[in-house]
């Protein structure tokens, strides 16, 4: 091998690596903090991962929010009018959290009934929702319309 | 060859992302649903305007209602308030405003201005019942029937587009439902 | 009436646009010097006309005029002046008027200072330039205009957001435009270079200035910007890896890796392809992100309402620039040969090795931030979490921090690696010396933050070095780079810091209730209400003291302002050199005056933005290069040659 070419092979070889190694860090990476999305109605058919962070989102119900006494603990209910979850939040809920209004949270199910949220996210101004509470409202709509036909 | 082809390859990965991107933008939906429709009213209880009295959602049940949610603050509502007066004088439905989170100072002034077409006002003071009613800014429509069921809402100005479009077959409807039970 | 005026404006500004696009280009094609002489003009006179569409609209937000739909959705009677003015670029309809205004002077800019190119060149460089401004102002004019009318005219408007209320915000956007925009000008260079084929050293070294100017702004866009998230979205974050904020860092990264790479193509004859490719995706990434933060297709918390017809137009313009430009760099890179040698020991490659590694943190976190939509398309709902981004970007800034020194210390053309690593081993040493003074001095370090404090102190002290060591006087480029160099350690140690050593404590307070964080006494003094120009607010009083001695007291605030829905929660922050003391309200408990209150200690959060400020300032510094300004004086003296052999 002459050495231009040598150093070409050093060269071509060192960035191989170095997208190897970047591809499979990134992979690991990638699939420990890629994060569901469930609504209320999927959470309630079990269908959510166990033991694993995930995104809840929907509107906060009505007079559903609760604060235990004399500490920052509050619970409410995620609702998608076809199913709700109940919430458990520690810490400072964002301005914009209100009852009736579109909330994400994130957090694991701690059992089949209760969702311990990590982190709340609130709509950031009143012409805005976030599109993924917006997106399991719009879910649970067919449904919630049918329930509405038996009940008629 | 080879060097035309690896050139190539930046459009491509390009051509793939204005495909992720399009693809996105037209299933990605932020259109709010109305998930209070078909549901009966919340339950409220306030003073009146003008009247001096106090309603609650019983108060109205025996005829169908329109809900206008207006304030004196609220520019949206002085642009489809013209609208709201020939609803109110077509004599087709009773019309109410919900007075959101206003002094009502200010919002007597502003009618006074604009004209009264409300058959009554409802003072919200602390925006509960606009909050009970997942009111994101005012204006905002609900069309109740006379068993107090909230049968349609338009979030937003009245159009006389949605006004014929929309609000008036469903008038109609509940007109003929409420003549023959 | 004024507002009419401004549309008008509009509609002349387009007008010019597409002349500027059209007939430089034209005269270049027909070989017709007095076409191609129309660009400058049409530049100066594009500028002139967007600028005073600019100025109708600020005019509009100062005498109140409420028939104006953009100007009674963002202002109100009570607004103070000063946010009258700068509400004008709050929202989106005036914020794309002020891209276009930027745009426009940009384009002014280029056709002033561009003795050094010859006229065919500045014809294309214009021409491209134009084809930009026209989509941009066509999108202004069909998409996004802000002389709409409302009739009947409101008499009060419905106020501006409390959140743009606010000093950081008036000067955040315009200066990332300024970045945003003066991409296009690398950008249009390459273009203007592969449509004829050819590039050389002078159009680079001419187009590296006006990167580096683009990329400082960019820089100080994104500090203030990361600034202003700190204290005033109040929760105390400083970057959330949020798809908006990624928006502005994308183009930042690739920006990076351009202007090392410009440095190796302007003195020779290599990585002309690969200059090209990048000025290409820099600009790319610039309108990528205009079009995330505009068409709400992400979820942000950041994103203005959402609106598809914009999304769509936004679309059509990347599409139309950046798969213009590729496809044109497919068919043309080919003619645009790289002949010089490069030695593998030498500055060349570990400046290459250097846009790598920026590129691969581009893709990286371009693909972080567009992975929820591919899963969206598949009917999935994802979302990739934060320690993604933070995990990944501190991978790839590991080998960045190993080549700066390196790539700094070795020698253009040819060297040693061998001599190299021996004259910075002893640094090596004396890093992780201060890595263990560092470590004990604060209470022991995670794996994250011991790494990123030792590159700091690698950095530090090997710039230092290499400015002890400089043979003769320093000229303007390498002060430059070595103090950016220098900001990057900075950056990185406050970083590392602020990251792994802040304390946060949610807490309920009880009115005249002390608590201790992290050695600091905090005593609850109440909430009382008082009124402020065009707000209401509750102002908490909490008294910090160190050892039984009062420091200071903090006001923060839970604003009401009564045109918005939304409350506000303004911090109240105690900076210092070592560490930020900072408070905010969350809500009230009880009726007892109870308090969520939160408290946040950030150790050295203000050198990770100082470094940032030094980053900028090595990029602004590197423009009074002699060099360059020497060079620059033989090219314009042998284009004055040419034209007047020509005449």
């Amino acid at each position: 091998m002459t050495p231009t070419r040598k150093k070409r092979l050093m060269m071509v070889l060192m960035v191989a690596v170095g997208v190897g190694i970047a591809t499979g860090i990134f992979l690991t990476a990638f699939k420990d903090n890629m994060m569901y999305f469930k609504s209320p109605s999927e959470v309630s058919q079990q269908n959510y991962p166990v033991n694993r962070s995930f995104r809840l989102g929907g509107m906060v119900k009505e007079s559903s929010m609760r604060r235990i006494p004399d500490s920052l603990k509050v619970q409410f209910e995620v609702t998608d009018f076809a199913a709700s979850v109940l919430v458990e939040y520690e810490g400072i809920l964002p301005d914009l959290f209100r009852e009736g209004q579109g909330v994400v949270t994130i957090g694991k199910m701690q059992n089949d009934q209760l969702f311990v949220a990590e982190e709340v996210l609130a709509k950031h101004d009143e012409n805005y929702m976030p599109p993924e509470a917006a997106a399991a409202l719009e879910a649970a709509k067919p449904k919630y319309k049918n329930t509405n036909k038996e009940s008629n | 060859m080879k060097k035309v082809f690896i050139a190539l390859v930046p459009l491509s990965v390009f051509i793939g992302l204005i495909v992720l991107l399009y693809v996105n933008l037209n299933n990605h939906s932020e259109v709010l649903p109305s998930p209070l429709i078909g549901k009966k009213i919340p339950q409220f209880e306030h003073p009146t305007l003008y009247s001096n009295q106090v309603l609650n959602q019983d108060d109205f049940i025996g005829q169908p209602w329109m809900l206008n949610v207006f304030g004196s603050w609220c520019p949206s509502c002085q642009f489809e308030h013209p609208l709201v007066t020939a609803l109110a004088n077509s004599g087709k439905i009773k019309v109410v405003g919900l007075n959101w989170k206003d002094e009502p100072e200010d919002a007597i002034k502003w009618l006074k201005r604009w004209g009264n077409p409300y058959h009554e006002i409802l003072v919200d003071y602390q925006g509960d019942t606009a909050i009970n009613l997942g009111v994101y800014g005012a204006p905002e429509t609900f069309l109740i029937d006379a068993q107090g069921t909230i049968v349609y809402k338009i979030a937003g100005v009245l159009t006389e587009k949605n006004i014929q479009q929309e609000l008036m077959p469903l008038i109609e409807q509940m007109n003929q439902g409420a003549t023959n039970p | 009436m004024l507002a009419s005026i401004g549309q008008f404006l509009l509609i002349l500004s387009l007008t010019t646009a597409v002349v500027l696009m059209l007939l430089p280009m034209i005269g270049y094609y027909k070989n017709n010097d007095s076409l191609m002489r129309t660009g400058r003009p049409l530049a100066y006179l594009l500028f002139v006309l967007v600028f005073s569409t600019f100025a109708i609209l600020v005019s509009l937000f100062v005498l109140q005029d409420f028939s104006v739909t953009y100007v009674w959705q963002h202002s109100s009677l009570a607004l103070p002046l000063r946010y009258r003015i700068t509400a004008t670029w709050g929202a989106h309809e005036g914020s794309v008027l002020m891209w276009i205004t930027v745009q426009a002077l940009w384009i002014a800019a280029v056709a002033r200072y561009s003795r050094s190119l010859s006229l065919s060149q500045i014809s294309r460089v214009l021409s491209v330039l134009g084809i930009i401004a026209t989509g941009f102002i066509a999108f202004v004019l069909f998409a996004s205009n802000p002389f709409e009318i409302t009739n009947p005219a409101p008499l009060d408007g419905r106020d501006l957001n409390p959140l743009l209320q606010d000093f950081g915000m008036i000067i955040h956007p315009p200066l990332l435009y300024f970045g945003y925009v003066g991409m296009s000008v690398a950008f249009s260079l390459a273009v203007a270079a592969l449509i004829g084929g050819q590039i050389d050293e002078k159009w680079i070294r001419w187009s590296r200035r006006w990167t580096n100017l683009a990329w400082a702004f960019l820089t100080i866009g994104i500090i203030l910007g990361s600034w202003w998230a700190y204290y005033e979205l109040g929760w105390g974050g400083w970057w959330f890896w949020d798809p908006v904020e990624n928006a502005s860092f994308l183009p930042w990264l690739a920006g990076t890796a351009l202007i090392h790479v410009q440095a190796v193509s302007e003195r020779k004859n290599a990585f002309r392809g690969w200059t090209v490719l990048l000025a290409i995706i820099a600009f790319s990434l610039c309108v990528l992100g205009t079009f995330l933060v505009r068409s709400g297709s992400i979820t942000s918390v950041h994103s203005f309402a959402a609106d598809p017809f914009r999304g769509i137009f936004i679309l059509v313009l990347l599409a139309i620039y950046a798969g213009g430009a590729l496809t044109l760099y497919a068919l043309r890179v080919n003619q645009l040969k790289s002949k010089d040698a490069i030695n593998l020991e030498s500055k060349e490659t570990m400046l290459l090795g250097n846009s790598l590694v920026f590129i691969t943190a581009t893709f990286t976190i371009l693909l972080g931030t567009l992975f929820p939509m591919i899963f969206e398309a598949m009917g999935k709902k994802i979302s990739v979490g934060s320690p993604y981004f933070g995990l990944m970007f501190f991978l790839i800034m590991i080998p960045m921090a190993v080549l700066l020194p390196l790539g700094a210390q070795m020698k253009w053309h040819k060297d040693k690696m061998s001599s190299a690593v021996k004259a910075l081993l002893p640094h090596f040493f004396i890093a992780g010396l201060l890595t263990v003074l560092a470590y004990f001095a604060f209470d022991g370090l995670n794996l994250r933050a011991t790494a990123g404090v030792f590159g700091g102190f690698w950095i530090a002290s090997t710039s230092i070095m290499q400015i002890i060591k400089f043979p003769g006087k320093p000229n303007a480029g390498f002060i430059g780079m070595s103090v950016a160099h220098l900001g990057v350690a900075v950056f990185l140690f406050g970083m590392s810091m602020t990251e792994h050593k802040d304390v946060e404590k949610d807490l309920l307070l009880k009115p005249g209730q002390t608590t201790q964080v992290a050695g600091y006494d905090f005593t609850f003094n109440g909430v009382t209400s008082i009124q402020i120009e065009n707000y209401r607010a509750q102002q908490g009083s909490i008294l910090v003291s160190q050892d039984g001695q009062p420091l200071v007291e903090l006001h923060p605030q839970k604003r009401h302002y009564p045109k918005q829905q939304q409350p506000m929660t303004e911090a109240d922050i105690y900076p210092g050199f070592t560490k930020d003391i900072y408070v905010s309200l969350g809500e009230q408990i009880n009726d007892k005056g109870d308090w969520a209150v939160r408290i946040y200690i950030k150790p050295f959060i203000r050198w990770m933005w100082f470094g940032g400020l030094m980053m900028m300032a090595g990029a602004l510094i590197a423009l009074f290069n002699k060099r360059n300004k020497r060079l620059e004086q033989q090219q314009v003296d042998q284009v004055m040659k040419e034209r007047l052999k020509l005449s």
